[in-house]
């Protein structure tokens, strides 16, 4: 049994179509495709939130005066 | 060349490997690029240069040798012996080895391998920067580029080679056979070589030696993805009769092969190429807290994890088993720093690495029962295959020869360069003597200025 649906390539690939491994889950592939992306922004928007917040409490004065000199 | 038809399906191969070359030396700058951009400034026109000389040492030695022992080696030693008659038409002296209108494929077909070789010893090259001998790293490019690799590639990436028949190891774009293999013997040579100075604390802390141009850097890294594309197409074979490869399709339907003459498409690669080195993105900012050239190398690290299967994958599963890949590699890369001490400068092992070693075990589950091959007999595609195949590529044609070479460059005192040179920088030298000239000019201009002598007129 393979995952792919083909044992041999001696066939005639005018009657061949997919051959990724698991044919017939492509709706769950896509299930997990999409959670990965949108668990990917969740983390992505917590990180930068926790930065941002810790970021803000860095620079004193005088040093941001000379960032803006800097240009 | 019989028939128009023929000729036409020759030309356009001839042509179609022609461009993939091109596309792939964008690989080399691209590494060129990364490793001058990783390097602190003393270092840089050694960094440069050590890696541009790769280029015509491994060639005339992949043209001398090298290609010979892909087709040669693919049942060496174990399994046959040498395949003398393959092995002939393409010594350095064969009629086909020279321009010759009657086979215009072996040329573009070696480049095409040979930019594989180069690859491979850019590969170590990155690991090694600020300390190593030049002399010592070219010996080290030879053995990967022209030798190792290329009786990895006979024994795994040939349509006769021996573990693609016994084992169904399969690796159509080259998680193994490129960088497993590439990734190990890095880790062998800096095993060796040791850390640069101050890349540990006294306690053994492990410190960041941060990239002194992190634009060049990053566009180096762009150009390697470009490049990497170009050796995907590269790894195909363009179009191909059922009768042009012994009747192993049935049908008459003409067809791309991957490197086993099994059937692909550029479709289908392009695909999986862009979502696996996008699923390796995102994994990577997310493992990496967001360090930027961590992010870009996973991208990298993506694409050669899903290498080995990525001519059958769905694109979503090539782009979850990129991801899986970063974020195993990511976290194996630091613990190896801090339990071994080693020092990869550029993260080669990890990225190159333990990425292929993964991508092959993957594809072993995920390709589980598929052909390896489309000859009658072969074994399937199965994750002990895959396993056996990723400890030969990384530890036994990577990491042992690697390993046991800088023993034998360090016992001979040629391994590392000294310690007082490593302080100034290897360009010191060259520095020294091009501030010294321009001192001299600069005062016979100001003599010349304030009434000196000036030269006759």
């Amino acid at each position: 049994m393979s995952t792919i649906g083909y044992d041999s390539w001696a066939v005639d690939l005018a009657e061949v179509g997919a051959v990724y491994p698991f044919q017939g889950s492509e709706g769950l592939m896509v299930v997990l495709g999409v959670v990965f992306w949108i668990a990917w922004h969740r983390i992505q928007f917590v990180r930068e939130g926790a930065h941002l917040e810790k970021a803000k409490q860095m620079g004193d004065k005088d040093k941001i005066n000379s960032l803006l000199e800097k240009y | 060349m019989d028939g128009n038809l023929n000729a036409l399906t020759t030309v356009f191969t001839e042509f179609y490997y022609w461009v993939t070359v091109v596309f792939m030396f964008l690989i080399h700058v691209g590494f060129c690029m990364y490793e001058v951009g990783a390097s602190r400034h003393r270092n840089h026109m050694h960094t440069l240069m050590k890696n541009i000389m790769i280029i015509p040492l491994v060639t005339v030695t992949f043209f001398f040798f090298g290609w010979w022992i892909y087709w040669a080696f693919p049942n060496f030693p174990f399994f046959g012996g040498l395949n003398h008659e393959a092995g002939a038409a393409n010594l350095p002296w064969s009629q086909n080895m020279a321009t010759n209108l009657s086979d215009r494929i072996t040329g573009v077909f070696w480049a095409a391998f040979l930019l594989f070789s180069w690859t491979a010893a850019s590969i170590v090259s990155g690991a090694v920067i600020e300390r190593i001998r030049s002399s010592a790293l070219w010996v080290h490019a030879v053995m990967i580029g022209s030798v190792f690799w290329i009786i990895d590639a006979a024994w795994g990436w040939h349509a006769e080679g021996w573990m693609v028949k016994y084992l169904g190891y399969h690796d159509a774009y080259a998680s193994g056979v490129i960088h497993a293999i590439a990734g190990g013997y890095a880790l062998g040579v800096i095993m060796v070589l040791g850390p640069r100075l101050g890349k540990f604390a006294a306690d053994g802390t492990p410190r960041d030696i941060p990239p002194h141009n992190p634009w060049m850097l990053t566009i180096g890294i762009f150009l390697i993805y470009s490049g990497f594309w170009g050796f995907y197409a590269a790894c195909n074979i363009p179009v191909i009769s059922p009768e042009g490869i012994g009747g192993l399709l049935t049908g008459d339907t003409w067809t791309a092969t991957n490197i086993y003459l099994a059937p692909t498409s550029l479709s289908a690669i392009t695909f999986n190429f862009l979502m696996s080195l996008s699923g390796g993105l995102m994994a990577a900012y997310v493992v990496s807290k967001g360090d930027a050239f961590w992010t870009f190398s996973g991208g990298l690290a993506g694409i050669i994890t899903a290498s080995a299967g990525n001519d059958l994958y769905h694109p979503i599963q090539a782009m979850l088993v990129g991801a899986v890949g970063v974020v195993i590699v990511y976290n194996l890369h630091y613990w190896v720093e801090r339990r071994f001490k080693l020092d990869d400068a550029v993260g080669a092992v990890a990225v190159h690495g333990y990425s292929g070693i993964v991508g092959l075990i993957l594809a072993g589950f995920l390709l589980w029962g598929a052909p390896s091959s489309p000859y009658e007999g072969y074994a399937t595609v199965n994750p002990v295959g895959q396993t056996i195949g990723a400890v030969i590529m990384f530890g036994v044609l990577g990491w042992l020869p690697g390993f046991l070479i800088a023993k034998m460059q360090a016992a001979a005192g040629v391994l590392r360069i000294p310690v007082e040179v490593e302080l100034q920088g290897l360009d010191y030298a060259e520095h020294h003597a091009y501030e010294e000239a321009k001192a001299e000019i600069i005062a016979a201009d100001k003599a010349a200025l304030n009434g000196g002598s000036v030269p006759a007129e």
